[in-house]
């Protein structure tokens, strides 16, 4: 390990200074010294890459970021996303730029929330042989095998609930030995979820039945040409719901 | 887990902790909220946006004169990516042709191409990164909507315009709070799964400045749900939408008429320069989080560069509000992987609770944002020194999360904040049992291109939807307003622009406004190295970055990557 000076901008919270502990890590098998604490992203920028493909959000929301690492002395490929992965002392890693799916193109107003439905769209799904892998892969920890298994079923409900938090990074189909396309499955199942098997909110459809009669017509008329003053006056009397 | 050094404070917490706990109980406010003299003292001294030199007039084009955020009147005042005179064959040749060019495949610009296809109209869609990679992914809260009976569309204005100022613009908050309720049926049609009571209505809570509950909500992740939604929907029309992914816009083109007549794109992949004819534009880039602002860190996802507004400006559009930047009062500082990460406000709402090193309350937990974010600032400053700092270069103040269980029962963070308890754990700290550090992150853009409620700018066939946009929220936007902003600004984007692109002739399309920026850069006298839109932000060492900048002829700019694999040796131009 060696050690380094690292100076920052100044303000806002930002302070000069502070001696970090640098590791080796080994991007696409090239050696670069970073900083102990830094993600792979941050690792990857540190050596001087400028990230065009593998970085979105940049805090585990989007799944742009996959990426592959072996450690030393460990025979496993390993998955991670690299914007909330910390390097380690000899991590060799790529960054998967993009991956090759087909997303099926459907029309959701023709589909039912079932097993036919997963069947017709995604068919290679039921290839599934329970292996595990998919799961073992997820950067995100879900049991994505457990919902490739109800997709199955056709428990479309419990696919959505299971795959809620999938960030779509495509880890999971690209370790998939049966060629299944996991998390688009899984949004899918989302939207069959959200469009037929939830019940409708009849207070909303009253609102909108208000809204189309333009029952809030004079109100907002009213409320747009008030004095600056009184309007004040009226939002600081307003009640406020406890 | 924390380092070592910080035992002693967060043992200060602790000790602190069931006094603390005891008035949370009590029902009294846990520390006197500001009065009117205090809040305008702490604002001003501490709030970045009344610092020295956070804004200065802007020198050329619509605005002059007028006082900007400085970091965007900078980034106005750049260079233009391309030289105008090598675009006339392309312009005469444009490399595609649409009647519909969307730029920037967020949720504003998914909703678009969506509203599009339904009236018709095809559309391209050209985003920087991939579609989604947005803002739009990121949010964790909630959107405003007025859907409870309780409730109404006219009671969300008010509310709207008391948390803007009243500086809003009325008629865009009418269309905002009225389209609100639609705009939830319409996402549910497509497939959004809300949190739903068993009756099948809508789940409402509180937000900040809200006087009825009426944040509609995805468990915790309201942003992913959507974008995902209107994603998928997008990619279902193949036939209708053409998207362009890695293919950022640039510049806008006009035609002879002054009308707005497409754009030109940098694809990343090949460095190009590809043209747009398109019959019309709507601009929906978001915001500008990655400018990093008075050095700040930021809740934004990596294109955040404000790219919208420098295009539309130099082609003549009008800003508003553009001297208002949006501060989040808990961003994460520790650990460094997620510094600016959002910590919602929820936490607060929920009992969280700001304190100093010694453990100590020194603020009201729910003063509005601008203030809460001063006070967080002023305790970290020289002035008190009183905050903790992360040997990683950063200071922030404790945010003590464990005490939420204490008011609400064990389970309840767990259960509430899944989202936020998930990232801390990575990490190995428990927010049900440890506190977060945290500090104000820049969070969003408040103002933007002005537009009306039908998304015309003055330029006419240039429209602007989202985060890009400005008036809706006049100085200050409120919670779970700008993902309604975007759904219901995008969705009329949409509508209007295809609407007008089915009748609209173009005459001969031309980038001579880009010209005459340079020209006036000239007569200005500015002397500036930097280019933009910045596309993305570098965050390369300084070291590293100076030897990447020694190609010779190139125009050292931020982002210099990008620029510097220019070699004019070996590519015929008319250099
Ligand atoms: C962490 C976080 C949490 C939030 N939580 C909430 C919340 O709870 N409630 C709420 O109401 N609001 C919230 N917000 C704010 C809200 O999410 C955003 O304001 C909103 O999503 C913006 O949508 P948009 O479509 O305008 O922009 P974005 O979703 O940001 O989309 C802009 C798109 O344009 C692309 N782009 C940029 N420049 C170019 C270019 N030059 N050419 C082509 N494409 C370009 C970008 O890559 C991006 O894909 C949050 C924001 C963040 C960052
Ligand atoms: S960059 Fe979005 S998940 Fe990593």
């Amino acid at each position: 390990m060696q050690k380094t000076d690292h100076k920052s901008i100044h303000g806002s919270g930002k302070r000069q200074r502070v001696r970090t502990n640098m590791v080796n890590v080994f991007i696409m098998g090239k050696r670069h010294v970073v900083p102990e604490h830094a993600t792979i992203m941050r690792a990857i920028e540190h050596a001087g890459h400028q990230i065009i493909r593998g970085a979105g959000c940049r805090e585990g929301f989007c799944g742009a970021c996959g990426t592959l690492y072996r450690l030393p002395g460990d025979y496993k490929l390993h998955t991670g996303l690299a914007c909330t992965t910390l390097v380690q002392e000899g991590m060799v890693l790529a960054q998967i730029p993009y991956v090759p799916m087909q997303k099926a193109v459907y029309d959701l107003e023709k589909l039912t929330p079932d097993a036919g439905t997963i069947e017709k769209v995604y068919p290679v799904t039921f290839r599934c042989v329970a292996c595990g892998t998919c799961s073992k892969a997820c950067p995100q920890g879900l049991p994505v095998m457990d919902y490739i298994q109800a997709a199955m079923r056709g428990d479309i409900a419990t696919v959505a609930d299971i795959a809620f938090d999938c960030v779509a990074c495509g880890l999971c189909a690209l370790r998939c030995p049966a060629e299944i396309i996991q998390h688009e499955v899984g949004i899918l199942c989302k939207r069959l979820t959200g469009r037929y098997l939830r019940k409708e909110s009849r207070e909303l459809d009253e609102r909108l039945g208000e809204i189309r009669s333009r029952k809030f017509d004079a109100e907002y008329d009213e409320l747009m040409a008030m004095d600056k003053k009184v309007l004040t006056k009226l939002y600081y009397d307003r009640d406020i719901e406890p | 887990m924390y380092p070592e050094y910080l035992t002693e404070s967060l043992n200060a917490v602790e000790r602190t902790r069931p006094a603390r706990l005891e008035k949370a109980l009590s029902g009294q406010p846990v520390f006197p909220p500001m009065n009117e003299k205090e809040r305008r003292d702490v604002l001003t001294k501490y709030h970045p946006d009344f610092a020295a030199g956070s804004k200065r007039p802007i020198r050329i084009g619509p605005n002059r004169g007028e006082e900007l955020t400085t970091e965007v009147a900078e980034m106005l005042e750049a260079h233009s990516m391309i030289e105008p005179k090598l675009m006339d064959i392309h312009l005469r040749e444009p490399d595609y042709e649409t009647d519909l060019l969307i730029i920037g495949g967020g949720g504003a610009g998914c909703w678009a191409a969506i509203q599009a296809a339904r009236n018709g109209v095809k559309s391209m869609v050209a985003t920087k990164l991939r579609m989604g990679d947005a803002n739009t992914m990121m949010s964790e809260g909630g959107m405003q909507a007025a859907v409870s009976r309780s409730d109404s569309p006219t009671r969300h204005y008010l509310d709207a315009m008391g948390g803007g100022h009243f500086e809003n613009v009325p008629e865009l908050v009418r269309v905002l709070t009225e389209d609100g309720p639609d705009v939830v049926r319409d996402l549910e049609n497509l497939g959004v799964v809300w949190d739903k009571m068993d009756n099948g209505d809508m789940q409402v809570l509180h937000g900040g400045g809200t006087s009825r509950k009426r944040m509609v909500s995805c468990r915790d992740l309201i942003g992913a749900t959507i974008m995902r939604t209107l994603m998928d929907e997008v990619k279902n029309h193949p036939d209708m939408i053409n998207t362009r992914e890695f293919e950022p816009a640039v510049e806008l083109i006009l035609d002879d008429k002054g009308q707005c007549a497409g754009a030109v794109l940098y694809s990343l992949d090949t460095e190009q320069f590809l043209t747009v004819k398109a019959k019309s534009v709507i601009i929906t880039t978001g915001g500008y989080g990655r400018l990093h602002i008075r050095g700040f860190a930021t809740t934004n996802h990596y294109g955040a560069t404000g790219d919208g507004l420098v295009m539309a400006y130099r082609a003549g559009a009008k800003l508003a509000f553009m001297d208002s930047v949006q501060y989040h009062p808990t961003g994460a500082v520790f650990p460094e992987q997620i510094a600016g990460f959002l910590v919602t406000e929820k936490i607060r709402g929920a009992g969280g609770q700001p304190l100093n090193k010694d453990g100590e309350l020194f603020v009201f937990p729910r003063e509005p944002r601008d203030i809460e974010s001063a006070a967080i600032i002023r305790e970290c400053s020289p002035d008190r020194d009183m905050g903790i700092d992360t040997f990683a270069g950063r200071m922030g103040v404790w945010l003590d999360s464990p005490i939420i269980d204490l008011i609400h029962g064990a389970g309840y963070t767990r259960h509430q904040f899944p989202g936020i308890c998930r990232q801390f754990d990575r990490f190995g700290i428990d927010i049900a049992k440890q506190p977060m550090l945290i500090y104000p992150s820049l969070h969003y853009q408040n103002g933007g291109i002005a537009i009306n409620e039908r998304c015309e700018t003055s330029i006419p066939g240039l429209y602007v939807a989202g985060e890009a946009s400005g008036g809706v929220h006049g100085r200050n936007r409120l919670m779970g307003n700008s993902v309604l902003d975007y759904n219901v600004f995008g969705r009329r984007a949409g509508q209007y622009a295809s609407e007008y692109s089915k009748s609209v002739t173009l005459g001969k399309i031309n980038v001579n406004h880009v010209t005459a920026h340079a020209e006036e850069l000239v007569r200005e006298g500015i002397d500036t190295d930097l280019v933009s839109p910045l596309i993305l932000p570098s965050y390369t060492p300084e070291d590293v970055k100076i030897q990447q900048m020694a190609r010779l002829g190139n125009i050292p700019a931020r982002h210099s990557m990008l620029r510097s694999r220019f070699s004019p040796g070996e590519r015929k131009t008319h250099l």
